[in-house]
């Protein structure tokens, strides 16, 4: 990431005649009073490059303007935290839009490049008066390229983290079927990070419902490794020091070898079946008539 | 620091406190047997709800209150073991294997006066 | 955090203040609390083992930097008779004083990274450490 003091440190050449500040201050005055023909000139870019496709004609306008003047704002002020969060307050409205990380640094690279021409056009006359400008136009308007770009990037990180999370949490649902029963269906991969969110989970939930009986369904899970087998185990054994029974479903031949194979006493853990069976069984511990049952009996 | 004992009918409750060192663990495991024996208490339930860390210390000394109170014909329930608490134990190897556990003070109470069809 | 805590062990009391600031600086250093309940445990038994064997010694607790990532330091560490065969204090089970033989392995297990050295009568350094999710 870029420092503050990057700005500051202009080649020294640029000195020779005005100040880099004092420059800037020529150029955004430039910029301001040109302000409605390169907004335009830039919206008409960035449709021509077809950036910003999901949003519409009075939108790109809208954040076309903000941009600008921020844009403006930043290289005046040298202050880029408006800026940056202008620029995670735009992330976070366009990338549940859809909007790319390529289409922001675009749209951005575009604006530096409208810019620069219209510096071009007015001092083409002067052209050390040019140089010196673009020197010191350009290293701003790289920091404020990047500082946009690195904006939108951690934004759509931080979402595309909290996405994972919520489907982690709807992977491992822990459902109260009834009173003092909870269902743990556990479907697909378990790597240890998950095996342990999900023991954490489940805890929580013995808690927070006060289930006396947990089923938990492994019809679902592929394969198990000796650490995931291991952290079933402790799984079991936490939820009875809540006060709360497991019962195991769906064990597959290869899973039950897993677990005698660590060690397991396969007696000892309460194996049923399959879902509908371990369900019964729950109910009568939970001192419920099953019917089925009681016919049979 | 002192753990307190209290007689409720024919059960005893004691409440540890967080920062319980193993003075104060083995000092409970006597009053605590003492008192079965002078009550001619049924059951005790040991609630550990304010406890953050259960160690091996800890554990095992709960291991030998409820052996020493089985020796003399009473059982002991663990309550209030919490969430992260239980994942540590686990961790560690600590199961309380052969003790009785419930959820918080009010289950451990109800699945006594089930077993033993008292009501306090 | 400034720098490192130590904590000297001398008693069992010192073990439950041992315990209590490494789950502070867990919390500080951003653990979630089920991490810092795991930490807590994991120097609770160290300090434990310091009493129990070397009857004093020092707790060590900081932070620590690896590769894009960061985490807490745990380091045990006492003059004590040291451990004739650490592959054996090891074993789940193993102990000397009639205990469940369940701190060392258990340790291992509850933090990432887990280092001992010993010598017989110099002492024993126990340093572990655990990385944030
Ligand atoms: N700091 C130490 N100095 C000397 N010996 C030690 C030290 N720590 C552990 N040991 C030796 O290693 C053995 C195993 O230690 P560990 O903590 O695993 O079990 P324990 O202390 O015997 O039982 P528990 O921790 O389950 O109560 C001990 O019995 C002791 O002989
Ligand atoms: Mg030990």
């Amino acid at each position: 990431m870029i420092s503050k003091r990057d700005v500051a440190s202009v080649p020294p050449e640029s000195k020779r005649n005005e100040e880099p500040s004092e420059l800037l201050r020529e150029l955004v005055a430039h910029l301001r009073q040109n302000r409605t023909q390169l907004r335009e000139e830039w919206v008409v870019r960035i449709s021509e490059t077809r950036l910003l496709t999901a949003m519409t004609k009075e939108e790109i306008f809208a954040e076309a303007t903000s941009v600008y003047d921020s844009y403006v704002e930043a290289l005046e002020t040298e202050a880029f935290e408006a800026l940056q969060a202008y620029a995670r307050n735009l992330s976070e409205r366009i990338i549940p839009r859809g909007v790319e990380t390529h289409e922001v640094v675009g749209i951005v690279l575009l604006l530096r490049d409208v810019l620069a021409r219209s510096l071009f056009a007015k001092y083409q006359n002067d052209f050390k008066k040019l140089n010196r400008i673009l020197d010191a136009y350009e290293p701003a308007a790289n920091r404020i390229a990047n500082t946009v770009a690195v904006g939108f990037v951690q934004e759509r990180e931080r979402v595309i983290r909290q996405q994972q999370e919520a489907i982690r949490e709807l992977s491992t649902p822990v459902l109260q079927v009834r009173e003092r029963l909870l269902i743990l269906p556990i479907i697909g991969v378990i790597d240890p990070q998950r095996a342990r969110q999900l023991t954490e989970q489940l805890l929580r939930g013995i808690r927070t419902n006060r289930a006396k009986v947990v089923v938990i369904d492994i019809t679902g899970v592929a394969a198990m490794d000796v650490t995931v087998a291991n952290h079933l185990v402790q799984t079991v054994e936490a939820s009875r020091l809540l006060g709360a029974t497991v019962i195991v479903t769906g064990l597959s031949p290869e899973i039950a070898q897993t677990l005698v194979t660590i060690g397991v006493d396969l007696g000892k853990m309460n194996t049923v079946g399959d879902l509908q069976g371990g369900i019964e069984q729950a109910e009568r511990l939970l001192g419920y008539k099953v019917a089925t049952l009681a016919e049979q009996s | 620091m002192e753990v307190p004992i209290l007689k409720q009918g024919a059960f005893l409750i004691a409440t540890f406190q967080a920062a319980l060192s193993d003075a104060d663990l083995n000092q409970l495991r006597m009053g605590l047997v003492q008192q079965v024996v002078k009550f001619r208490s049924r059951a005790v339930i040991v609630d550990v709800t304010a406890m953050d860390v259960m160690d091996s210390f800890a554990s095992r000394t709960l291991r030998e209150i409820a052996h020493m109170i089985r020796l003399r014909g009473a059982e002991t329930v663990i309550v209030g073991i919490q969430p992260e608490v239980a994942f540590a134990m686990v961790q560690l190897g600590l199961t309380l294997e052969g003790v009785a556990t419930a959820l918080d003070l009010e289950e451990g109470l109800a699945y006594l006066n089930e077993k033993f069809k008292v009501t306090n | 955090m400034v720098g490192e805590i130590r904590v000297a062990i001398n008693s069992d009391q010192d073990i439950v203040s041992a315990r209590q600031k490494g789950r502070v600086v867990a919390n500080e250093l951003g653990f979630s609390s089920g991490d810092a309940t795991l930490i807590a445990t994991a120097i609770s038994e160290l300090a434990r083992n310091i009493v129990s064997y070397a009857r004093k010694g020092l707790i060590t607790i900081k932070k620590v930097n690896g590769h894009n990532r960061e985490g807490i330091a745990v380091i045990a560490a006492d003059e004590g008779p040291g451990i004739p065969d650490i592959r054996q204090a090891l074993r789940d089970g193993f102990s000397t004083s009639g205990s469940l033989g369940l701190g060392l392995p258990g340790v291992r297990r509850l933090m990432d990274e887990f280092e001992i050295t010993s010598q017989l009568g110099k002492g024993t350094t126990v340093a572990v450490k655990k990385w944030r999710q």
